[in-house]
């Protein structure tokens, strides 16, 4: 019988939930890391049993941990467990967690500074390491999105990281600004259907695409509009908190802005507010059923001033139209004195027959829904603030 | 023989317990102990210093005989008793955060 493998990071661990297909008894393992922030985990789409994190840490900085048991067991990548010392001629151990912006000519335009809270130019400083997304195709092949913001690829299992240095080189870079939350590139999605394009987000500069495999990009923020910012429409500056698509259709994408929720119909050339009947459009995560194109979630938070639920109830949204007609899911979900927040990176779906839907809260709740979000139960309720879900369906 | 004594998060990431003894070829110094611990355990390379600019990490501190040497030159030779084996270096994380 099929399964599913939830990987869940918090501010103080990393937890594996497991289940059989039913989704109804949880085995529950971690904490992974204890004590440390674990900003993401993710799974290899091409071998479920490869798994990525990023442990971080205001005193120590950043480490990339990486599993080949489906999350019994962690090392650094390219430091085996039990092997602390390196072999003669054997690559240099410890530069799984180095990232280091390329500064080199071959870029064509080294940056060397963007836009900070005052208005100055800032070097660019790396600070953790924010999302892992593997490569559809290939486990040794992982991308990692940084703050600073910034994209790097791994091509042999997280042992060595490179900058695809086109993205900050493109020539906004300089106007990238920091959001509260620092400035991050949270966000990848691998489109499916064609290897060469990859589509970023990042906080608060806005969505980029390439088309090459990750070698040059451009922004791609038409029809967002943004209060907080001089110029409402400019071509970057937009606080986009999150994209999603469904593989069977990867021009479409949604898109929860810092606020208004959004759509695009042609690979992020413009984009269209889809906020409709939603009681409040600001929120971080967005995510799309495993079956249904047309059927998207929301979680709905109060303001970017007031970052929980409106009226105390926690509500995930299904629109079945995308977007536009939003109904509110609340069955087995807590209708008052709720006031936890869903961050950007803490929802996620299963592939099961009736699709599975997960998110995790600021209050260590993380909550699922074995029937694409009708019913709701949680699967745990004391963990550590959620900052991640990510879902595995196992064969 | 320099002993060193890590704080719990760094000793769990190299998988050890207790103190670390390291020999140090030519002068001991804050910058050769820790070149010699990442050395010997690399999966503390840039946990302790920033990978690129080699600086302390801001709230990393190295104590030693009751002083803090966070602040002296990298270069500046340690204390007889840290070298001497009869005191360690501590490097310790701040006392910050939740």
């Amino acid at each position: 019988m099929s399964g599913v493998r939830v990987l869940v990071g918090t501010r103080k661990g990393a937890f594996v939930l497991t289940s059989d297909g039913k989704r109804a008894k949880w085995d529950v393992s971690g904490p992974h890391f204890a004590g440390w922030e674990l900003y993401h985990l993710k799974g290899s789409p091409a071998d479920p049993n490869r798994l990525y994190a990023s442990q971080t840490s205001g005193w120590f900085g950043q480490i990339i941990q990486r599993s080949d048991d489906g999350g019994k067991t962690w090392h650094q990548p390219g430091t085996p467990p039990g092997e602390p010392e390196p072999g003669p001629g054997a690559m240099p151990k410890g530069d799984s967690n180095k990232f280091v912006y390329d500064t080199s000519e071959k870029t064509g335009k080294p940056l060397t500074t963007h836009q900070f809270f005052d208005g100055k130019q800032h070097p660019w400083e790396f600070k953790r390491v924010w999302h892992l997304e593997p490569s559809l195709t290939d486990p040794d092949t992982v991308y990692a999105g940084i703050e600073d913001a910034a994209l790097f690829r791994s091509t042999d299992g997280g042992k060595s990281w490179q900058e695809l240095a086109g993205l900050r080189g493109h020539g906004t870079g300089p106007q990238w600004q920091p959001g509260a939350g620092g400035m991050c590139l949270h966000t990848i999605v691998l489109d499916p259907g064609n290897p060469q394009r990859i589509f970023v987000a990042i906080s608060a500069a806005g969505a980029f695409r390439s088309d090459d495999a990750g070698k040059t990009w451009r922004p791609i923020n038409r029809g967002l509009k943004s209060q907080f910012i001089p110029d409402p429409d400019a071509e970057v500056g937009h606080c986009v908190h999150r994209i999603a698509l469904h593989p069977s259709r990867p021009n479409v994408l949604f898109m929860q802005k810092h606020w208004d929720v959004m759509r695009t119909d042609n690979a992020g050339d413009s984009w269209t507010e889809v906020s409709g009947n939603l009681p409040t459009d600001f929120g971080f995560v967005i995510d799309v059923h495993a079956h249904e194109p047309e059927t998207v979630y929301v979680v709905p938070i109060k303001s970017d001033g007031e970052h929980f639920p409106l009226e105390g109830k926690l509500r995930v949204y299904r629109s079945r139209t995308g977007g536009n007609e939003w109904e509110a899911l609340t069955k087995g979900l807590p209708q008052s004195d709720c006031y936890v927040n869903v961050l950007r990176d803490a929802m996620a779906v299963d592939s099961l027959d009736k699709c599975g839907i997960y998110f995790g809260t600021t209050g260590g709740q993380v909550y699922a829904s074995a029937d694409a979000g009708d019913n709701w139960a949680p699967i745990v309720r004391d963990l550590p603030a959620v900052l991640s879900v990510e879902v595995q369906t196992l064969p | 023989m320099i002993r060193v004594v890590l704080p719990p998060h760094l000793r769990g990431l190299a998988r050890i317990s207790g103190e670390v003894q390291l020999e140090i070829a030519g002068q001991p110094t804050v910058r050769a102990v820790v070149d010699a611990l990442e050395a010997q355990f690399p999966m503390l390379q840039g946990t302790i210093r920033d990978h690129v600019t080699q600086e302390r990490r801001p709230f990393l501190r190295f104590f030693a005989c009751e002083e803090d040497l966070s602040h002296d030159s990298p270069d500046a030779p340690l204390p007889d008793a840290v070298v001497s084996g009869k005191e360690p270096l501590l490097i310790v994380g701040a006392i910050a955060g939740g």
